[in-house]
């Protein structure tokens, strides 16, 4: 084999793994509900490819042969088990699928019932983003501990407890009924937003957790839309996220200067990724039940208006934000419906909307600060301005807004 | 839970402490301490002048050894200290990621010894 059909066969090894990592795992641990296990096999399927592929060539169906490798790595791994007799159960599941299973692709999608588990109640809500980024996208406990600002052994210790939990506490594989699924779903939806991080990005308001896993972010939006193609917020955070995403080259400048969404130009937004957020939100909308996320999209929507008609429409911003406070009133809501209202109206009636909030919550959120300092400058309120400046600045993480709102400040 | 903040810089911030007063560098750690005051979490701390005028002092075999500088030889030198009263490694953390120094040179974060205090003033 010559070494471009080496380097070939690689990168479908990384294609698959990349494509069929969340399907192979969850279809793995559906029945055991051992995901640590199931992640193992695979990996151990992986290595094997990446020796068998380059010799005897890709297989004709990649998945389907990673599944057998995987699975039989699964049941070597359960009869080297001391604990055989507590095992013998899971073996004999392990090998009457065997024989299901023909070497066809045709396997369940498992994937929605990952994650449900990942993000069910019974887990640490702090961990249903990174049980997802691991099990549905194949992440290591490094990465995933730089976005969420933690020691990488001490993110690796709480994925193992995590997994430990779904495997012994009889946490089920399962959609949710009807009943509970708003809820679950939500908390689905919030985990991969939470990846996405992008919290709010107006007038140097960031919240930089988790910020450089947007892309994996959408990725898993785009899987839960695959497996829940009727869902409005499904569509709502995909929707969101897509319009954030179209901004991101805009979002700095020369020498990595940050440049905040209203002063953005336009013209370096991502249409296409605008126009596909549009598809959603729209498909969103016809279903006739609104939600968070929807409301959260139809804000970034209304921004993204300006590339086209080259104005902010800031009265129906307000008013979606109206709806979304009496929804969903986080701190990031209010402190967005604040910088609208100061937007729409005037500076003092957003500073209204700011004091409504209990200054004890906000002592370390760094959004309410930076627009409070907008809108007291606007007002011509220079000290008061400059201590809210400072604030800011000081809470902030990016060198970037720092600089910006340092020279804003003035 | 207290957390002492083991503030690392390179020589170029060393040198940002005598610039003017409109320097970036300092105008985000004055912003940063406002923000650790506003936010109720500063214990206390203090920065140290630059590791040129350390002194070093061991003892070994009973000799007196002084060394001129500092402990370790890197280009990052401890800069100061903060202490925060915070209720968790996880929002000390926060607090070092904010900091000025982080993303110039580097934080440690390391939690106070009560234990071991106690131990010692018995």
């Amino acid at each position: 084999m010559s070494g471009s059909d080496q380097e070939s066969t690689h990168r479908t090894i990384e294609r698959v793994a990349r494509e069929s990592y969340g399907r192979l795992v969850a279809y793995l641990c559906s029945h055991t509900r051992d995901v640590a296990s199931a992640e193992d096999a695979l990996s151990n399927a992986l290595v094997a490819a990446l020796t068998t592929w380059p010799r005897d060539g890709v297989p004709q169906n990649p998945e389907a042969w990673l599944l057998t490798a995987a699975r039989h790595s699964l049941i070597d791994h359960v009869r080297h088990q001391q604990v055989a007799v507590a095992s013998e159960p899971t073996l004999q599941l392990l090998r009457e699928e065997s024989k299901e299973m023909t070497l066809s692709a045709e396997f369940p999608d498992e994937r929605l019932k990952l994650l449900f588990v990942c993000a069910h109640p019974a887990i640490d809500p702090a961990m249903h983003t990174p049980l997802m980024l691991q099990t549905i996208l194949g992440l290591d406990a490094a990465r995933i501990a730089h976005a969420f600002l933690v020691s990488p052994t001490t993110m690796g210790q709480r994925l193992v407890r995590a997994k430990t939990k779904i495997r012994d506490g009889g946490i089920q594989f399962e959609v949710p009924q009807e009943r509970e699924l708003p809820q679950r779903l939500d908390a689905v939806l919030e985990a991969i937003y939470a990846a996405f991080g992008i919290g709010w990005d107006d007038l140097a308001g960031i919240d930089q957790r988790g910020r450089d896993l947007a892309e994996e972010a959408i990725w898993l939006a785009r899987v839960l839309l695959q497996v829940m193609p009727e869902e409005a917020e499904v569509r709502g955070l995909l929707a969101l996220m897509l319009h954030c995403e179209a901004r991101r080259r805009a979002r700095r400048g020369a020498e990595g200067r940050y440049i905040p969404l209203l002063e953005q130009d336009s013209q370096q937004w991502s249409l296409p990724l605008i126009a596909e957020a549009e598809l959603h939100l729209a498909e969103a909308a016809s279903r006739g039940r609104t939600g968070r996320f929807q409301l959260e999209a139809a804000i970034q929507s209304v921004h993204a208006e300006r590339a086209r008609s080259g104005r902010t429409e800031w009265t129906a911003i307000v008013l979606f934000y109206e709806q979304l406070t009496r929804i969903s009133p986080t701190l990031g809501t209010r402190t967005g419906h604040a910088a609208a209202v100061g937007e729409a109206s005037a500076p003092e009636a957003g500073l209204a909307v700011l004091d409504r909030i209990d200054p004890e919550d906000v002592s370390a959120f760094q959004p309410y600060w930076a627009v409070r300092a907008h809108l007291l400058q606007r007002l011509g309120k220079a000290s008061e301005a400059a201590e809210a400046f400072d604030r800011a600045v000081g809470l902030a993480e990016d060198p970037a807004v720092r600089q910006f709102l340092l020279q804003r400040r003035g | 839970m207290q957390f002492a903040l083991l503030i690392f810089e390179p020589p170029e911030a060393f040198a940002a402490r005598t610039a003017d007063e409109n320097d970036a560098y300092l105008g985000a750690w004055r912003a940063y301490h406002k923000a650790l005051i506003g936010a109720g979490v500063l214990v206390g701390g203090a920065p140290l002048q630059g590791p040129d005028t350390a002194t070093t002092v061991r003892l070994k075999e009973g000799q007196r050894r002084v060394q001129d500088g500092p402990f370790a030889d890197a280009k990052e030198q401890l800069g100061g200290f903060t202490i925060l009263e915070v209720p968790s490694l996880d929002a000390a953390l926060d607090w070092a990621a904010r900091c000025p120094a982080a993303s110039v040179g580097a934080v440690e974060v390391r939690p106070l010894s009560p234990e071991y205090l106690r131990r010692v003033t018995g």
